[in-house]
């Protein structure tokens, strides 16, 4: 598997682009390390899936160039990129076996008859297909076919990368656990460089050892599922992750205090740099602590969804949501306080550091 | 209101539908929840007209609707893709039911001009649907089917093509939207998280029958079998057969939790108890919680939660804990069952009892 940089790289898919707005991709500049699992996430026209054809080759950039493992490959087509894809809707060979379907990847490229079948035995068993090898393509569920499009992924060890682009957005939700932690294995144990691309949060950060969030063209963000979390860089992530997302509202600091309405908030420290700008703090609805102490809150709604509760509420007039626990109750009369590791500081939508 | 009574659909030998009867009310929103090919699709077709049962009824408001094409109704459908009039603009589109009713140009005007502020689309108006983003378009079909003042609104997976972001904006707003136009309202969907955010009521399908209706929190608390609570779970349902034997629930050699007290007078015997993943815990959540040793497969992290995937016995089971808990695959960790949270199931897949102590 190879290391992919991206260097420079800028897609616009009209003629003469003069200015930001144009560009589906603005500038985008990192490198994919050697058997890492990606994920790219945002919403749809965000540029993820430009981003995924550019590495793929199915478009080619308007500026900049791509690298695998330091040789150029910009101006290759697909096929010499030898790269693995798995779209969001099953591609296969319906008159062909199962067995037939993973093989034919494999013998296009001249395999050895003995090798092929090694290579194909080996990935029904990941995939969990071996009873049914001999079965025509033909007639197997949705979940089945799209097992067999995950496997002619899988089942070339000579690719430079595999690229998913929304695999399991036709799985039902059931079957969706079961492929996500099959290829998360698959992963941990074959080291593969993999790039997914999905819109649904859960899949990104269960799938990606760290998550590139897109948003308006750009990279918002680069990390972990639990950097995105816990340290969103911009308002967006903020709100693009958890659901619901983030709590943002404007407020005026102090020190190490913050100013909201009539309210003081405790920050976890000052500002490492005065601000100018608008500034907003930033709390998931985790750590929103609904008691009987803090900033008084007029309930709205209440959503139980089963494992926890959402309690949608006014604060200072505006709209807050808070988490609390399946077996929780409610106060008479809540009020709110804010978990100081759980603030996050924001000047024009963008993270700014509280020294300790 | 709209009954269904004792509804089958069979084609070509193949039941669709099996002797479903429902009753749903105006004003009330009402969810279908089961994997893809329970009958979802199939039953709406049925209560819209588009089909005709093979045996049972349709009766809607008192009066008899069986085999009445939809047409002849008064019903609205919006689709998992996005249908629209592509030539027509977003304004139009809106409009259309009500140009076919013949509805006067200025109520026209106010009833386009409300429907869209409700759904946003105030600013695309003049604009044509497929120069719009999905999200837009699939509210210029929702605002459509407002405006028609429906007696029913069936909806098929109608975020399904969404972002999810998208999906949770639309879905907070959707109940408020018809309940207050007093209609009901069916909306299918695979996810038990959707059923959940939605809230109203939910009849749980699978393989064409209806396994429980009622209120959603309910159905998701108390399913009365093992079906409908496999379908209402997402991560999967954990369950594990174990028999009672006397005050315990043994699990294997040496692994046994107390039965707890409303389970006690239950014969001796064969059970499948099932829990939900938020039940397992790493830490002693109260005195009667038993400790089991289970091998970690693989660790899924989301940032504020952890999926840890266990095997347990010769059944995988999915713990769901708050915070980052970085297992490595193959480490035998400690986990908790809190018995209180347990249901349980006779062999014939029945719920013999319900936790009593989680109110719904």
């Amino acid at each position: 598997m190879a290391r992919i940089e991206l260097d420079r790289i800028r897609h616009a898919y009209m003629p003469h682009p003069r200015s930001d707005a144009d560009y589906a991709l603005r500038e985008v500049h990192h490198t994919f390390e050697d058997g890492g699992a990606y994920a790219l996430l945002g919403p749809s026209g965000c540029g993820k899936t430009t981003l995924l054809n550019i590495i793929s080759g199915l478009i080619h950039a308007s500026h900049g160039r791509l690298l695998f493992d330091g040789h150029d490959v910009t101006r290759l087509s697909t096929q010499e990129r030898n790269i693995a894809q798995v779209f969001q809707f099953p591609v296969i060979y319906d008159t062909m076996t199962v067995y037939d379907n993973l093989a034919f990847p494999l013998r296009n490229r001249g395999v050895p008859e003995v090798e092929v079948d090694r290579k194909v035995r080996e990935t029904l068993e990941m995939i969990d297909l071996a009873d049914w090898a001999r079965r025509k393509a033909r007639g197997l569920t949705a979940d089945q076919k799209q097992k067999i499009s995950l496997g002619r992924g899988l089942v070339r060890s000579d690719v430079n990368a595999i690229l998913f682009d929304e695999p399991l957005t036709v799985i039902d939700p059931h079957m969706k656990w079961v492929l996500r932690s099959q290829l998360k294995q698959l992963h941990r144990r074959f080291g593969f460089t993999m790039v997914y691309v999905t819109h649904d949060q859960t899949e990104a950060l269960t799938f990606a050892d760290r998550v590139v969030v897109m948003y308006d063209g750009q990279i918002v963000q680069i990390g972990t599922p639990a950097e995105l979390f816990e340290r969103p860089r911009h308002t967006f992530v903020g709100y693009f992750i958890g659901s619901p997302g983030m709590n943002v509202m404007p407020v005026e600091v102090e020190g190490a205090t913050a100013r909201l309405g009539g309210h003081v908030i405790a920050l976890p420290g000052a500002l490492d740099t005065a601000a100018s700008g608008t500034l907003e703090l930033g709390i998931r609805p985790e750590y929103v602590r609904l008691g009987v102490e803090g900033m008084p809150v007029t309930i709205r709604k209440i959503e139980d969804i089963g494992r926890h509760k959402v309690v949608r509420a006014h604060l200072e007039g505006r709209e807050i949501a808070a988490i609390v626990g399946e077996d929780e109750e409610v106060p008479a009369e809540p009020r709110v306080r804010f978990d100081p590791a759980g603030i996050n500081l924001y000047e024009d939508s963008w993270r700014v550091g509280m020294g300790a | 209101m709209l009954e269904l009574k004792n509804v089958t659909k069979t084609i070509a030998g193949v039941d669709h539908i099996r002797d479903v009867s429902l009753t749903l009310r105006h004003g009330s929103l009402n969810v279908l929840l089961g994997p893809t090919l329970s009958g979802k699709t199939s039953l709406m077709r049925l209560m819209a007209g588009l089909d005709k049962p093979s045996s049972g009824s349709i009766v809607f408001d008192g009066v008899d609707v069986t085999g009445v094409p939809v047409q002849k109704r008064n019903i609205a459908m919006v689709y998992q893709q996005f249908i629209n009039y592509p030539v027509m603009t977003v304004y139009e589109n809106i409009a259309s039911p009500l140009r076919v009713a013949g509805v006067d140009a200025a109520k026209i005007d106010s009833e386009v001009k409300r429907a869209a502020q409700l759904l946003k689309l105030t600013p695309y108006l003049d604009r044509m649907p497929l120069n719009l983003s999905g999200g837009q378009q699939q509210r210029t079909a929702l605002a459509r089917a407002i405006v028609k003042n429906a007696g029913l609104v069936l909806l098929d997976e109608p975020l399904a093509n969404l972002d999810y972001k998208l999906r949770e904006e639309l879905r907070a707003e959707l109940p408020r939207l018809f309940a207050e136009a007093g209609t009901i309202f069916v909306y299918a969907t695979t996810e038990p998280h959707e059923a959940l955010l939605l809230g109203g009521n939910t009849a749980t399908l699978s393989e064409g029958r209806v396994t429980q209706f009622g209120p959603t929190v309910e159905v998701f608390r108390r399913p009365v079998d093992l079906i409908t609570a496999r379908t209402f779970s997402d991560p999967p349902l954990n369950t594990i057969v174990l028999r009672k034997h006397g005050p315990d629930f043994v699990i294997e050699e040496g692994v046994s939790l107390p039965a707890p007290a409303e389970f006690a007078s239950l014969p001796d015997g064969s059970y499948t108890i099932g829990f939900h993943p938020h039940h397992l815990a790493l830490h002693r959540s109260s005195p009667a919680a038993v400790p089991i040793s289970a091998k970690v497969t693989i660790t899924e992290i989301t940032g504020s939660e952890s999926f840890v995937h266990l095997d347990f016995a010769d059944v995988r089971w999915v713990m769901l804990s708050h915070g980052i808990r970085a297992f490595e695959p193959d480490e035998t960790i400690e986990i908790f069952i809190d018995p209180r949270h347990l249901m349980v199931f006779d062999a014939a897949g029945r719920s013999v009892a319900a936790p009593a102590r989680i109110a719904a």
